[in-house]
């Protein structure tokens, strides 16, 4: 597969690994190099391809709250489920990361047992086209994700538009990833030496998108693509910049991800939503971090569409996704951790998301005796 | 819950007017109350296709006579998949090959299947044919026979369109027994062929999940395969086991969680078809997770590898066969995988099913 | 958020859709946010979308960039 197998190369790959452990041998002093990966895929592939034993006490990485479905507060998660109880003609469609994500009531998964219309969908063009078959159906379209994926979501929507398909809506709980970054630094709560960049994120916004990591916080920033040589170098660009003292925003993924991004992409963003105040789970409220949908667009608002009652949610007793995915503490560290939760029994959403640091942590950290 | 829609039937007078011929067209709940029209049914479609004395002679039970010496083996299934023809086979494949295989992986040779169906009003009965047909078929090639059955029609939106169960006989020739307790470290694990077809082949079906191309599920009947191996090396296979729903890494976390012993695979050896392979890129799934229903995992004594391995490949079955993995001491319980960077990670059992995912 | 693969166009229809192709699968995407990409070019895709042009010459950089690490890395004690 091209642009696949060639950046999964073992021989290229053990190069960049005895690079890197050449390189903090030669400076001891910087050992661990400590970096955050700030997405959910980024957490998934590292796990996958074995890559942090490799680098086992030269580098320490942390994972961030990069996971849209692990950030997606409990509120707006029964939200969604009200919304799928709204009016009995209602079709709830969503991704497929979304369904054992536990709510207050249960899950989607769970309350399509009893009886909701609930659908997986690949893309929000096929939640779409689901409305235009059914037209006595309203579709809800349940818009997780980051920079990456709202703008599919807003192309569907003025694809609507133009169509004039009136029972197509959307709820918005879009974040995005650059006030994230910012809230996590400012908490000051973690020591970093760096961070691993989104790279599919960039690929819309732009490497230009975190200088502000480097200008306004000496905190260098390498933008990195998923395959193990494309993290690998990401890996070895942050250890020489913290080597040298040097912090500045590297692009490693420049095959996908150019300095202004995709402009395209970004005025779709533009003339479907606007940047509004966003809640994270475990971050709370953070100001200009999310995406909800322009007033000309409010009919197709779902949350305006269908108003539903919600009431607030306390967290789980125990629980510290909070802490998790702001790069606090690992998994490890949780008491819940393997013992009351795990992924037949999740107790926060970083267990259940396949992207979730604790979810990869009990799938693939356990460490192997013998 | 249906994954599509139901065709639109006419409205009731049309029908009536379009006489008997037309009634037959489809499934009617008639078809399942034992009166004429389940006589039909059974005699038109499913004694004139299962084509054998028993089936003919319509008893309420199938004496078995003859039945060679060895220990009885006896095994069910339900067979529910959606869509019921998906590239490379069908529902009815499915049902036979999953029963026979489940026979023969416990080193019997299978001989009688039964086969219930339950009908959604409405089925179309060119559909429920070509099922037929096909469950024949297979019944043909694996050698075995579909010697007594039941019929059931539920009202229209109570099943997605067909289920069956079969249930299935065989028998254990004396001096085979497979089974955990034979299992030991440094056995070596072989598999007949690639990994993750079916799944992907059936994902492509699916409501908006579809995609262009040449890949087949590998629904096969194996216990020619099987019965070969045992054949050649009678004692040296230890256990088998068919890598059905949640794939390979389902059945070795079973094995390693049921014995005292580890199971170490590694990557690099599992074969996988390049398509598969891709299809999982594109959904984000695995293929070390995803179905299959032509491929058996097989442990055998370490010093007999090789001689399996030739013997395996030499079979239609078997052309791709690889050893992957071996049994050990290390790591009870748990299965760990080698990646082609050194790496060693463990391999979970599945919480559920895997779905797609854009993360 | 992160799952994105790199596809070829195989065709492109007069509404925006074409056919992308990664290891003989292909699928239908949307063209909408790469207005300017041609049949046979690679695009990243992401739920339905080709949401970026890939660049094979910056392909091609990274890979040299690695195999002379590990000419380097050959080289050294």
């Amino acid at each position: 597969m091209k642009f696949i197998d060639e950046f999964r190369d073992p021989t290229l790959a053990r190069a960049l690994i005895t690079q890197v452990r050449r390189e903090v041998a030669a400076h001891p002093e910087c050992r661990p190099v400590r970096l955050m990966e700030f997405c959910g895929g980024h957490t998934h592939a590292i796990f996958h391809f074995g890559l942090r034993q490799m680098l086992e006490g030269d580098v320490e990485m942390r994972s961030g709250p990069g996971c849209p479905v692990c950030v997606t507060a409990a509120r707006d998660l029964d939200r969604a489920m009200a919304l799928a109880d709204a009016q009995p003609n209602v079709i709830l469609t969503t991704f497929g990361d979304m369904v054992r994500v536990p709510g207050s009531r249960g899950t989607l998964q769970e309350i399509r047992a009893e009886g909701a219309d609930v659908r997986i969908v690949y893309s929000p063009l096929d939640a779409l086209a689901l409305a235009q078959a059914h037209p006595d159906h309203e579709v809800i379209f349940l818009g997780v994700g980051f920079e990456t994926t709202a703008p599919g979501i807003a192309a569907a929507l003025l694809q609507a538009e133009q169509a004039s398909t009136p029972n197509f809506s959307v709820l918005s709980l879009h974040k995005l990833t650059p006030p994230a970054m910012r809230a996590i630094l400012d908490a000051g709560e973690v020591a970093l030496d760096g961070i691993i960049g989104p790279g599919h994120v960039s690929a819309v916004i732009g490497s230009d998108a975190w200088a502000f990591l480097a200008e306004d916080y000496g905190m260098p920033c390498a933008v990195a693509g998923f395959e193990p040589l494309d993290l690998l170098s990401a890996i070895a660009a942050l250890v020489h910049a913290r080597v040298e003292g040097k912090p500045e925003v590297i692009n490693t993924y420049a095959r996908s991800v150019r300095a202004k991004g995709n402009p395209v992409a970004q005025g779709m963003l533009d003339q479907v939503f606007e940047v509004t105040a966003a809640n994270w789970r475990g971050f709370g409220e953070v100001p200009a971090s999310g995406l909800s949908l322009k007033a000309t667009l409010a009919h197709r608002d779902a949350a305006q569409r269908f108003p539903v009652e919600v009431d607030p949610v306390e967290e789980p007793i125990g629980c510290r996704c909070g802490e998790v995915l702001r790069g606090v503490i690992d998994p490890t560290d949780c008491a819940l951790f393997r013992r009351a939760c795990t992924p037949r029994n999740p107790i926060g959403p970083c267990m259940v998301s396949a992207e979730g640091a604790c979810a990869a942590y009990y799938k693939y950290g356990e460490p192997i005796a013998g | 819950m249906k994954t599509s829609a139901p065709e639109q039937v006419g409205p009731p007078a049309k029908r009536a007017a379009r006489g008997r011929h037309a009634a037959a067209e489809r499934v009617l709940l008639a078809h399942g109350s034992g009166g004429s029209l389940s006589h039909e049914l059974i005699r038109d479609l499913f004694v004139r296709y299962f084509d054998n004395a028993l089936l003919a002679s319509m008893g309420d039970s199938a004496i078995l006579d003859d039945l060679p010496p060895g220990r009885l083996a006896l095994t069910t299934d339900s067979y529910v998949v959606q869509p019921l023809f998906f590239p490379g086979g069908d529902i009815g494949e499915l049902a036979v090959c999953g029963t026979v295989n489940d026979l023969a992986v416990m080193g019997a040779r299978p001989l009688y299947l039964t086969a219930g169906f339950i009908l959604e009003e409405g089925l179309p009965m060119a559909d429920l044919e070509r099922v037929v047909v096909s469950m024949a078929a297979t019944a043909r090639e694996a050698g075995v026979q579909i010697v007594t059955g039941d019929t059931k029609v539920v009202d229209r939106g109570a099943a997605d369109g067909l289920f069956i169960n079969t249930a299935g006989v065989g028998v254990v020739p004396p001096g085979i027994e497979l089974g955990p307790h034979r299992l030991q470290p440094d056995d070596v694990l072989l598999i007949n062929g690639t990994v993750g077809d079916h799944g992907m082949a059936v994902m492509m079906q699916r409501e908006g999940l579809t995609f262009g191309s040449s890949l087949q599920s590998d629904t096969a009947p194996l216990n020619g395969l099987i019965a070969h191996v045992l054949a050649e090396l009678p004692d040296a296979v230890h256990w088998m086991r068919d890598a059905t729903r949640g794939g390979v890494a389902t059945v070795l976390n079973e094995w390693a969680e049921g014995t005292s012993l580890g199971i170490e695979i590694v990557e690099s050896r599992i074969p996988v078809r390049e398509e598969v392979r891709a299809a999982c890129e594109f959904l984000g799934l695995d293929p070390l997770y995803t179905a299959n229903e032509g491929k058996v995992i097989i442990a055998v004594a370490e010093e007999s590898a090789p001689a399996a391995l030739g013997i395996l490949r030499e079979h239609p079955r078997g052309r791709e066969a690889a050893a992957i993995g071996r049994v050990t001491s290390d790591h009870p319980g748990r299965v760990t995988l080698e990646t082609p960077y050194g790496a060693r990670r463990i391999v979970q059992m599945l919480t559920g099913a895997q779905l797609p995912r854009i993360c | 958020m992160c799952l994105a693969i790199p596809t070829q166009i195989k065709a492109i229809a007069s509404d925006g859709t074409a056919t992308v192709e990664l290891g003989g699968v292909e699928r239908e995407i949307s063209l909408i946010m790469t207005p300017e990409a041609k049949v046979g070019d690679y695009v990243l895709v992401h739920t339905g979308y080709a949401i970026t042009l890939m660049d094979p010459e910056e392909a091609q950089a990274s890979l040299e960039i690695f195999a002379e690490i590990a000419a380097l890395e050959d080289s050294l004690p």
